[in-house]
């Protein structure tokens, strides 16, 4: 059960980093973005190649770090990632859901998001083959940490946890340190005040996009190399992750962190009572409990 | 001294384009004045304010700053053009904490920001003390407190208010509307509007009276409030159509 | 003679699914065209009625549950009936709350619904599916070409007699009813109207006419898989409703026929020209294509292509 409960907060981690961005555009622009997780694997794939890339370029890149299947070309993938996958999001927005939203509809703004999900999703199988693959192909050995109960750890996965914890910590302090991290918060709360108070709305959401791409992308990249890499991982985590945005609440993002890492939990634990056939079924189960209970999630505001 | 900073002419001005809620309305802000919108219920006062900050769209006329056309511009632009704004109710962020709240808006200033915090704190002490509690836990004074003092954290010429008096004490809304006759005395211009009609009349240096989307009288204050006129255009009675 | 009779038989059975696809695409339609809300999860409606049709109406089979040898209407409207039972249960926990959170709960249930039916095989047959079921009336017809062309009448008769109801219904007080609220919720809610149990009502009704949908589709194969409820279904049967255009029943039918033109054409052009080794990627392209199709429409015609002659505001800013 320790062990269902240690992947359960790795998961959820890959989960909390997804959630975020989702949650900020749900909140800013009343859009349940259907693509968004497509962006987890748009920024596996971009890191795939980079990290191909920079290991041809250099083979001395290719070599692993320590114990990690890390490589330093993935290190140095990673970032343009993260670049690349945030700016996808920005443009994606730029041209298609803004245009949508001016012309009325907000819900327009759902269903499109369902095609563009399907042409990300269909497009990486395309050009990169629907098989899985794996960032790289040394067989990493788990660390066993207790005999008894079995408890086995692979490094990645402490390293994951360790990165993610430290991208929250500084985003955390963009939003409390810097007057940047203010104007998300009061575009947020109130985004007419927040105008006529000097914030240019069009800037602050298109860096919402690039910011929530980022993390995505990081979210993408760390489930490649605890998991695997193929065209349907933004598929199988489109619930999950918008199950994380409703426990947490809708515009919190530290509903959206601590929403993923219960949703990460949950759904291991869940497995120890349901056969692993119905684990597609427990985000959606969570989210009727949580619309049961408190409709509002964890911190969120309800605003209608 | 008396150059006109800020004209209104024939504006027509609506949330929806065919259905305007003001209709052909004309004003003039006086450098340094205090410059007062009363009227009924539903006249548009709020909305000639916010067709002036941006927010609500214009059909027709012309708002002009000094010699410049600022008809429609961009709200987040306001600070530049060096206008600030203070709504009627949610005017402050309350999930900010007061420092916050104005290092937000003096993002938009070119000025050091702890020096024009520590002057801001000199003048309004009580935001000073409470600076790192959150906007909503203030009462409704010192809120409108915080949003005036937002206003003018970026030495703005021309403030426009609604109704600044609202949901306040009387204790309060003399302090606010003592704050705002002080506020001119740096020659800062004030167009202001209030419900409290006599208080307003005895506040400001110049007074319009809207009604129905349209200009209906103006005149100094001082004369408009020994008006009867005044008070029957409030019941429903007279109604003069300026020219 | 052969091949008039195959050219027949291919249309026959192009129609019978395009007409069984039309009826979900009114359903859709009642639910977002004329209600404003997003189901997400159309494929488990659908499915809901589907399966639902087959247990009761089937055959006893060794495997699974099921198998109660219903009368085949009482089959067909039973499934249609358990679909909206389902939509009572996920429309009450979620209508009064914020749109978007329906297009999620909706997408949601149609991901468990198709998890359930993959793995309870005792009660679904689960990754095999359900068979043993007997086609209305297959024993008294026994050529199947007259069979398949009477089964098609059936279900274009069923077609318009939806049709009709829908048209009915959007002209009579609850239609009005519907737009009222669409246009000025909180006028209405003055007027004593409750706009939850409305749009309540509409989402069960085009559940259970999704529901319909599925049992015929069920019964025509004789054969329900979870294959036949993917999330593809979904974003299907939405293409055919933004293509024909929203809010438009003569629409919603075109709008199934096109896109399910498009879809067979597409697929039998990829399976013939592409090579060996690209066969896999058949789906694929056609995926992207309707993602195409959805954000183009979305983006150039978002009233579809058979304009709606009343236009009614479908601006549904609430602040």
């Amino acid at each position: 059960m320790i062990q269902g409960l240690l992947d359960g907060i790795l998961f959820g981690s890959i989960l909390s980093l997804g959630a975020i961005g989702l949650t900020m555009i749900m909140h800013t622009l009343r859009f349940a973005n259907f693509s968004h997780a497509e962006l987890l694997s748009l920024g596996a794939y971009v890191a795939l190649v980079f990290d191909k890339v920079f290991s041809v370029v250099s083979p001395t890149l290719d070599n692993t770090i320590g114990s990690l299947s890390l490589t330093l070309s993935l290190v140095l993938a990673f970032p343009l990632a993260l670049i690349i996958t945030g700016l996808s999001a920005m443009l994606i927005d730029k041209f298609i859901f803004k245009r949508i939203r001016e012309k009325g509809e907000e819900l327009s703004m759902v269903f499109a998001s369902f095609g563009v999900a399907l042409i990300i999703r269909n497009l990486i199988g395309l050009i990169f083959g629907l098989k899985t693959q794996l960032f790289s192909d040394d067989i990493v050995m788990a660390v066993i940490i207790s005999l008894d109960p079995l408890i086995m750890v692979k490094p990645d996965q402490i390293m994951v946890l360790g990165v993610t914890l430290v991208i929250m910590l500084i985003l955390h302090l963009i939003l409390t340190r810097t007057t940047f991290g203010f104007a998300l918060r009061a575009v947020a709360e109130n985004p007419s005040l927040a105008e006529v108070s000097g914030i240019k709305l069009s800037n602050i959401v298109a860096l919402t996009w690039l910011i929530g791409g980022s993390l995505a992308a990081a979210a993408g990249i760390f489930y490649g190399l605890t998991n695997h890499v193929n065209p349907i991982v933004g598929k199988d985590l489109v619930l999950p992750i918008f199950a994380a945005t409703i426990v947490g609440g809708i515009g919190s993002i530290y509903g959206a962190v601590l929403g993923g890492f219960i949703v990460g939990i949950a759904g291991n634990m869940a497995l120890l009572i349901l056969p692993s056939g119905y684990s597609p079924a427990v985000p959606f189960l969570i989210i009727m409990c949580v619309l049961l209970i408190r409709p509002n999630g964890l911190f969120g505001e309800g605003r209608e | 001294m008396s150059d006109t900073v800020l004209k209104i002419e024939n504006l027509v001005a609506g949330y929806v384009k065919g259905m305007p809620i003001l209709n052909d309305v004309n004003l003039t802000l006086k450098k340094g004045t205090i410059v007062v919108i009363i009227g009924p219920n539903g006249a548009g006062k709020s909305t000639l304010i916010k067709a002036i900050a941006g927010i609500v769209p214009i059909t027709s006329g012309s708002v002009t700053l000094g010699s410049k056309n600022i008809t429609g511009l961009a709200p987040h632009t306001m600070t530049k053009e060096k206008i600030s704004y203070v709504p009627q109710s949610d005017n402050i962020f309350r999930m900010l904490s007061i420092r916050e709240n104005l290092e937000l808006v003096l993002r938009a200033s070119t000025e050091d920001t702890t020096s024009r915090l520590d002057e801001l704190f000199e003048q309004f002490p009580i935001l000073a003390e409470k600076q790192k509690q959150k906007g909503g836990s203030l009462s409704g004074g010192q809120r409108q407190l915080l949003a005036v003092a937002m206003a003018l954290s970026t030495r703005p010429e021309i403030i426009l208010m609604d109704e600044p008096s609202a949901g306040l004490s009387p204790k309060a809304t003399q302090e606010v509307l003592e704050l705002v006759r002080n506020i001119t005395k740096t020659g800062v211009s004030v167009l202001l509007v209030e419900q409290n009609v006599k208080q307003a009349l005895r506040l400001a240096d110049h007074c319009y009276i809207l009604a129905e989307g349209r200009n209906q009288l103006d005149g100094p204050a001082a004369e408009l409030l020994n008006d009867p006129v005044v008070g029957e255009i409030y019941l429903g009675g007279k109604r003069i159509v300026a020219s | 003679m052969e091949t008039l009779i195959g050219i027949i038989s291919y249309s026959v059975f192009f129609a019978t699914i395009a007409s069984i696809l039309a009826i979900a695409v009114l359903g859709l339609n009642l639910q977002w065209g004329n209600t404003g809300l997003f189901n997400g999860g159309v494929a488990a409606f659908f499915g809901a009625g589907a399966y639902a049709t087959i247990l009761l109406g089937g055959t006893p089979q060794p495997d699974h549950w099921g198998g109660l040898e219903l009368f085949y209407p009482f089959a067909l409207i039973g499934g249609a009936l358990f679909s909206g039972l389902l939509a009572t249960v996920v429309g009450l926990l979620t209508l009064k709350l914020r749109h978007d959170y329906l297009a999620i709960t909706t997408f949601g249930v149609a991901v468990a619904f198709e998890s359930f039916v993959r793995n309870t095989n005792s009660l679904t047959g689960g990754a095999l599916g359900l068979r043993g079921f007997e086609r209305p009336l297959e024993g008294l017809i026994n050529d199947p070409f007259i069979y398949n062309i009477s089964f098609f009448i059936f279900v274009i008769f069923l077609l318009i007699l939806i049709f009709k109801f829908l048209e009915k219904l959007i002209s009579s007080p609850f239609g009005r009813l519907l737009r009222a609220i669409r246009q000025d919720e909180t006028a209405a809610e003055s007027l004593g109207k409750n706009p939850a149990k409305v749009r309540l009502t509409s989402f069960v009704v085009g559940s259970v006419i999704m529901g319909l949908a599925g049992g015929l589709y069920a019964s025509f194969y004789a054969y329900i898989s979870p294959q036949d409820v993917v999330p593809t279904l979904t974003f299907q049967i939405w293409a055919m409703l933004i293509v024909g255009g929203a809010g438009n029943n003569r629409g919603a039918i075109a709008g199934a026929f096109i896109i399910w033109a498009a879809w067979t054409f597409s697929g039998w052009i990829l399976t013939s020209v592409a090579p060996v080794e690209a066969q896999l990627y058949t789906g694929t392209i056609q995926y992207i294509l309707i993602g195409i199709i959805i954000v183009g429409m979305l983006l150039w015609k978002p009233q579809g292509l058979l304009q709606e002659k009343l236009l009614v505001s479908q601006s549904s800013k609430d602040q």
